[in-house]
């Protein structure tokens, strides 16, 4: 069985896949990855289903090696990587060799990048699922020296494919629906808080993101007083002094604090790749509208698969030639610009 | 900004959407026994029912979810089968099948805002603890974190509200209140409960065949103890933090 090597970790490596359902009346919520759509991407990448489990990377990635040749896919956050000094562009398969050194970066878009091996981490799963939940204390962040079973590659020679992925790391209108407590807030604070500016503050993690912004807080009157209940991932919680939270995969499962709506999955994850500084906004969808965007990991998979396409190195075909990295040491010479504020990235 | 007056209401009964592929059934805004009851009862109905579609049910203090796949039924179909559910709606047995008795210190160093809490319910810390100990509070739900009980219902002078501000860190096993319930920590959580006790008692077992201790409905009784006496539990995690568990029924 093929084994993976961490050599070195950023400080949010974990193995996650797409959670653990029917949990909730115990209080353990579904967790998993905290972008979805990067993970089903990657299976639609390397041919797997959709119970592949992958590393997820917050933030930061780390060096990796494995004893076997087999294919990997990079997803989600755009996380600069390369294999023995070679580029690895985003969202491809690529084959990794027996011994070579992959070294991931820190994310310049995006939080939440994915590492996938084709044929899968295959650990030992846990209540029916292999995701590290971090708030339950189920598994934990993966440090130096770990070392994780993978599956066998069925197909190593594979030509490697690309998949163009909607950018989903610029923030922007995030689609709500109605929640059970929708309607504890009054027209004007619900009319106010769809019309700001919000940025998503420092604070966030796989439970949820809070966000920022100027002006009053968004409270209800019977706020600190009301019977708690259940909790989905995707509501937008006020906590006591009026600022929202949008909670994500590892949520709590009940809670008091009052919920304005609930974001829909297919927006979800540009929540959760909203990088610290940038812009959100909300718009209210009816439950119609809502319940229409409906899709499932099945569904989105095969769609997903039919756009995958050959990756062909004809230089007509890659679109920002020189934002790759084409000899070992050479750049695009502008790493300081887009390190934004010349401190070492 | 399109029309949100989505709930579908008789009395204090709410059927409403909770996420795209999930009904909530609320029997009340307000904690009761009876609503409370009810969300058990019509919890059980549901998952006896075997309804096309529905891919989890879970019960919360005063309500139930049902979730459902998309693909295999819709809102207004399932909406129709639930409320075809609540009309048939009989009266569970709702006495409790286990009672706990779970050691719990309330001494300084293990219950940092039992003055506070006290002060708020009209209380002495002495009359809080008493009263807290005296009564056989009921699981009413199990949430928040894993296997975390939601424990209740405190008399009406207990209805403390929660604390605008987080408090950063309450420990595991902590005893915390607010709005006539009592809830024993899962795990080290930012909270705005306001904590005046401490149990050596392990709600969530992940490493155990049986990571859940509490069920829904479960009897809990509080068993006062000294500082010491729970460093002494704590010290040793083969106690199960003292509790005792009797099977009623």
């Amino acid at each position: 069985m093929p084994v993976l090597t961490v050599h070195s970790a950023g400080p949010g490596v974990t193995v996650q896949d797409l959670g653990r359902t029917g949990w909730t009346a115990q209080g353990l919520s579904r967790g998993g990855a905290a972008d979805r759509l990067a993970l089903l991407e990657a299976a639609a990448l390397l041919d797997q289903d959709t119970g592949l489990a992958v590393l997820e990377m917050a933030g930061f990635g780390g060096v990796f090696s494995t004893d076997r040749p087999l294919r990997i896919a990079l997803t989600g956050a755009l996380m600069q990587a390369d294999i023995d000094g070679v580029p690895v562009p985003p969202n491809t398969s690529q084959l990794l060799a027996a011994g070579a050194k992959l070294t991931i970066g820190g994310a310049r878009a995006g939080v939440y990048g994915y590492l996938a091996f084709a044929g899968g981490i295959v650990t030992p799963p846990v209540m029916g699922s292999r995701a590290t939940h971090l708030t339950a204390g189920l598994g934990r962040v993966l440090v130096a020296g770990d070392s994780l079973p993978l599956g066998t590659d069925p197909a190593p020679d594979t030509p490697p494919r690309r998949l163009d992925s909607a950018d989903r790391c610029r923030g922007g209108l995030i689609r709500l629906m109605p929640g059970p407590q929708t309607d504890l807030f009054d027209g004007a604070t619900l009319a106010r808080f769809l019309s700001t500016s919000f940025r998503r503050d420092p604070r966030g993690n796989r439970q949820g993101v809070r966000l920022d912004h100027d002006g009053a807080p968004f409270g209800v009157a019977s706020g600190l007083s009301i019977t708690s209940d259940l909790i989905v991932a995707g509501d937008v919680q006020l906590t006591g002094d009026g600022v929202p939270y949008v909670l994500l995969a590892e949520c709590q499962t009940i809670g008091g604090y009052p919920r304005i709506g609930t974001v829909i999955p297919a927006d979800l994850a540009r929540v959760a790749q909203t990088a610290p500084g940038t812009m959100l906004q909300f718009t209210l969808l009816d439950i119609a509208q809502a319940d229409a965007t409906a899709q499932s990991d099945a569904d989105l998979l095969r769609t997903l698969r039919q756009a995958c396409q050959p990756l062909i190195r004809d230089p007509h075909d890659i679109a920002d030639l020189l934002g790759y990295q084409l000899v070992s040491g050479v750049t695009a010479g502008d790493d300081l610009e887009r390190d934004g504020d010349g401190t070492q990235g | 900004m399109p029309e949100i007056a989505t709930n579908d209401s008789t009395g204090d009964l709410v059927i409403c959407p909770l996420g795209i592929d999930g009904v909530l059934v609320r029997f009340s805004r307000a904690l009761s026994p009876q609503a409370n009851d009810a969300a058990h009862a019509f919890c059980d109905a549901v998952i006896d029912a075997r309804l096309s579609g529905v891919t989890e049910v879970a019960p919360s203090l005063t309500s139930v979810r049902v979730a459902f796949d998309p693909a295999k039924t819709d809102r207004d179909s399932l909406t129709r089968a639930l409320r075809d559910l609540l009309a048939q709606l009989r009266d569970a047995d709702a006495s409790p099948r286990r009672l706990w008795r779970i050691p719990v210190a309330f001494g300084p160093a293990h219950a940092p805002q039992l003055a506070e809490a006290a002060e708020l319910a009209g209380l002495t810390p002495d009359q809080a603890v008493a009263q807290i100990t005296a009564q056989q509070l009921r699981v009413l739900a199990t949430g928040f974190a894993p296997g975390q009980p939601y424990l209740g219902m405190m008399p009406p002078h207990w209805d403390i509200p929660r604390q605008s501000e987080l408090t950063p860190k309450v420990p595991r096993g902590a005893l915390v209140t607010a709005v006539r319930q009592l809830i024993i920590f899962a795990a080290d959580t930012p909270t705005g409960w306001r904590q005046i006790g401490q149990s050596a008692f392990a709600v969530w077992r992940p490493d155990s065949d049986r990571p859940f201790a509490l069920d829904p409905g479960d009897a809990v009784q509080c068993v006062a103890v000294s500082d010491d006496t729970l460093r002494d539990l704590q010290a040793n995690p083969d106690s199960n933090g003292g509790a005792t568990c009797k099977v009623l029924r």
